[in-house]
């Protein structure tokens, strides 16, 4: 039961965050001085994204014991599709001035569009890839590696390997994704002006709800039938063949939907950093997504959004005052999630909770490995 | 000597010039127009001694004057309006003059080359033999015929046979801007056999040339393709050997891993870390010992293994142990002590990257021809692999303990139950892969920049090769590395260094679906999980 509550708690901060910016920066007058600043609602937006990224990550490692250290790859591509139709739309006001072509493409001396970005000046399209690119590298992949079989920390590595190549690979100015300074300099979204405050709350509201509806979509499909065999799937994947399930096809479908739900959350977070670049490939940011999630509880959803939002906040706070320390704190809570929460903050508040009311706590932590 | 060179010479010029103990025809120099000029620097090349080429140098410089009044040649600086004047041999000031009172030697672009190629050729005549061959390699740049004679003097009175062997090719370049068909071909027979670049520059600028004997239009053909060939197979060879040497230092970077991951399924994400140290260790000891000497190398890898090792053995105490048989906690734990320890050094030894000194024996390289030469550093890099790869062969297979750490990879249950203490084993053979690992950094040095990021650059790398070679077995992980190696450096010329290593991300991650336990798989129930 409390378990439930803490649970309802996360759930009813992120409705009450997206009420309060709703009706301070959106409803009620300026002049009431209630309205937060770009600068926070960018931040705020920022961690949503992340937490959407989180529960992506916990579905697939959380409920289905597949570590992927390549998440961050499904992140970055949905940000590029958002990020090349933000190219598009800049249009005759880049600095060269070419109708057609973004700048970097201007400045490669390149003669046309490449055919890979057709159809991006279109929202519906560049909407569409958001979904569409990261699902298919996940289903590609996916089909691959489940059907062979290769799970485990092969599987971790070759994740990693995976993001590591498209990282090598979108530096290349060949590739066409504007190489190593990435896509940037975007002037508006759907005709709005992204540097305009209205924009940015807008942006924020969408990432709060993106979220909600996340947690919302896996916490239903975790609860059918589908869900149960998922876990069952985690828990030991050989019994659960010898059932008679076609284990490859469960974890494939997880992972495919959580690679579309990253994509989305890339999608929301480029249009309000305004950069999207290779650097977001590298393994230690996919890496980094495994310790928010392990940190605000691996196998709860509500747990893992809350780790994305409190690691993240402290990397802002140590980012921008000791920034040497923050790799010493990182490195820290690596060791110290593992060692003493395996099940992460909430689960280790549950447990706290349950002692106080003298119960024993549940054993649920050797099943996760 | 000098007169009788000067006599021979003087015959085949329309102004007939007397050399004496000094220049006299300074006047005659100074009046000549720029067309004249050029076949003063002609008649001038053909005379050796060091006045002559005082005179070369400052007409180069643009500071030899006639001087009218003593009727000789100076040195003239121009300070304000007035040129400050000084002898040209012992360059003591003999005062100044108003520039109407003397005459400069002029020059233009022309002349200046010339100037260039002859004083270039009279460098040949250094006793310092590096002095020398950096003139031919200057000459070989851009061959002109008019050096031809004296080439050919300094060739007959050349002793090192490296540097004849250079002039010859180098003569051989300089016959083949000849018109006439006999010099080219003695030309072409010259340069057969050699593979430098300016070779086969000047072969192709050659057979553009319309006016050629059809003779020697099929010589050179020959010879050009001969020279192409050969640059392909030894170009095969060079990357061959880049191979080998970035496989073996995947292959002390991956043999640690392949133990560590073996012996207690563990993934070490910190096990480039580990080298990272041993690179640094390295660089540390060179603080003391004099980096030049090899006996800080020598000392940096016991000292590298004790190091990497004894923080192997920590980690194992403090955090792996807690997390035997959760593999995937492990993975990220080790991952956080590797953040923890990069930021350690950045904090202790700066962001930069340190610059580890070569010994003087390992800089250098042995130049077997133009297209493939042996560098010192990168032959040590296979020794070294190679002496590792014993060692640790002997050790697995010859000791006790390398028994245990068997027995431990194929059946950790059974091999407790026969009485092996596994819990220490853990620790010793942590030890053992991750003191490897500082090994590694030490060869590593040699060859890179010592940076914080040192390790994450080779980590990705090395787990590519324990995920390609298999687990638990050494050959596995030998001709995974070196074929890896291999295939990274035969691919770069095709595809880029970037693609190259795409390429092969993306085979393995192909061949993983097909063989997910890696080509040398081991067999029976140790396989099972």
């Amino acid at each position: 039961m409390i378990g439930l509550r803490l649970r309802q708690l996360v759930f009813a901060s992120i409705v009450a965050l997206i009420a309060y910016v709703f009706a301070a920066n959106v409803m009620l007058p300026a002049s009431m001085g209630m309205a937060l600043d770009s600068y926070s609602l960018t931040i705020i937006g920022k961690y949503l994204c992340f937490a959407m990224l989180a529960v992506a990550l916990d579905l697939v490692w959380g409920y289905c014991g597949i570590l992927s250290l390549g998440h961050a790859a499904f992140f970055s591509l949905g940000g590029y599709a958002m990020g090349m139709y933000l190219m598009r739309q800049i249009g005759e006001r880049g600095t060269y001035g070419h109708p057609v072509l973004p700048d970097f493409m201007v400045f490669l001396n390149w003669e046309q569009l490449p055919w890979f970005w057709y159809g991006f000046d279109a929202f519906w399209f560049a909407g569409l890839m958001i979904f569409f690119a990261p699902g298919m590298l996940a289903f590609v992949f996916g089909w691959f590696a489940f059907r062979s079989r290769v799970s485990g920390v092969y599987l971790s590595i070759i994740t990693q390997a995976l993001t590591y190549a498209l990282m090598l690979a979108f530096f290349r100015n060949e590739m066409g994704f504007g190489g190593n300074n990435g896509l940037t300099d975007f002037k508006d979204l759907l005709g709005y002006p992204l540097a305009s405050n209205g924009v940015r709350v807008w942006l924020m509201l969408a990432s709060g709800l993106a979220l909600l509806l996340s947690l919302f979509l896996c916490q239903k499909l975790l609860a059918t039938k589908f869900g149960r065999v998922l876990v069952a799937v985690r828990d030991s994947e050989s019994r659960t063949r010898f059932l008679g399930y076609r284990v490859e096809h469960f974890k494939l479908f997880a992972f495919v939907m959580s690679a579309m739900i990253a994509g989305l959350a890339g999608a929301l977070y480029v249009p309000q950093v305004g950069i999207i670049n290779p650097g977001e490939f590298s393994p230690l940011a996919s890496i980094e997504v495994v310790v928010w999630v392990a940190l605000g509880g691996r196998g709860s959803l509500y747990g893992a959004a809350l780790g994305a939002i409190v690691v993240n906040a402290a990397k802002t706070f140590f980012t921008g005052s000791y920034p040497e320390a923050w790799l010493f704190f990182l490195g820290a809570m690596f060791v110290i999630s593992t060692l003493y929460l395996p099940r992460g903050i909430l689960g280790a508040l549950e447990d706290l909770a349950q002692q106080v009311k003298g119960n024993a706590p549940k054993l649920s932590t050797e099943e996760l490995s | 000597m000098v007169r009788v060179v000067s006599f021979i010479f003087s015959l085949f010029f329309v102004c007939e010039v007397v050399y004496g103990q000094t220049f006299d025809q300074g006047k005659a120099l100074a009046d000549s127009s720029l067309k004249e000029k050029m076949v003063w620097v002609e008649k001038l090349a053909s005379d050796d001694s060091e006045e002559t080429t005082r005179i070369l140098q400052h007409w180069l410089d643009g500071i030899l004057v006639y001087w009218p009044q003593e009727n000789r040649l100076v040195r003239g600086i121009k300070e304000g309006r007035r040129y400050q004047l000084q002898d040209l041999m012992t360059e003591e000031a003999l005062g100044t003059a108003a520039s109407r009172d003397i005459d400069r030697v002029k020059t233009n672009n022309s002349l200046r080359s010339a100037l260039k190629q002859v004083l270039g050729s009279r460098q040949l005549a250094s006793s310092d033999r590096d002095v020398r061959l950096a003139a031919i390699a200057e000459l070989k740049r851009r061959p002109d015929y008019k050096v031809l004679l004296l080439l050919k003097k300094r060739e007959a009175a050349e002793q090192d046979d490296q540097i004849a062997r250079q002039l010859s090719e180098l003569i051989g370049l300089v016959l083949l801007e000849s018109t006439e068909a006999n010099e080219q071909l003695e030309g072409l027979q010259r340069i057969s056999g050699e593979l430098s670049p300016e070779v086969k520059d000047s072969l192709s600028r050659f057979l553009l040339n319309p006016n050629l004997d059809p003779q020697v239009v099929e010589v050179a053909q020959r010879e050009l393709e001969g020279i192409t060939r050969s640059l392909m197979y030894w170009g095969i060879g060079q990357d061959l050997f880049f191979g080998l040497s970035l496989g073996s230092v995947l292959l002390l970077a991956a043999i640690g891993l392949a133990i560590t991951f073996g012996v207690m399924g563990v993934i070490n994400m910190a096990h480039g870390e580990f080298i990272m140290l041993g690179a640094y260790t390295t660089f540390v000891i060179q603080q003391w010992i004099p980096a030049t000497s090899m006996w800080s190398l020598l000392i940096s890898i016991p000292a590298a293994f004790v190091v990497s090792g004894t923080a192997g053995i920590v980690l194992e105490r403090l955090v792996i142990r807690h997390l035997y048989g959760r593999p995937l906690e492990t993975l990220l734990a080790t991952f956080g002590v590797s953040l923890i320890l990069q930021q350690l050094v950045r904090t202790v030894f700066g962001p930069l990257n340190q610059s580890v000194v070569t010994p003087d024996l390992l800089s250098g390289a042995l130049d077997i021809n133009a297209a493939f030469s042996v560098t010192y550093n990168r032959l040590f890099v296979i020794a070294f692999a190679l002496c590792v790869l014993v060692t640790l062969w002997a050790v697995m297979q010859r000791t006790p303990f390398g028994m245990r750490v068997r027995a431990v990879t194929m059946n950790r249950g059974m091999a407790s139950s026969m009485g092996v203490q596994t819990k220490r084993l853990d620790a010793l053979a942590f030890g053992l892969g991750s003191g490897i690992a500082g090994m590694g950094g030490v060869a590593l040095s040699q060859l890179t920049n010592v940076g914080p990021n040192l390790g994450q650059s080779y980590i990705v790398d090395s787990f590519m090769v324990v995920v390609f070679g298999g687990v638990g077995n050494l050959f596995g992980t030998v001709f995974a590395a070196l074929s890896l190696g291999v295939a990274n450096k035969i691919l770069e010329p095709f595809s880029g260094a970037v693609l190259a290593k795409i390429l092969i991300l993306v085979f393995i991650i192909l061949f993983i679906q097909k063989r997910p336990r890696g080509l040398f798989a081991l067999k029976g129930r140790a396989a099972e999980d």
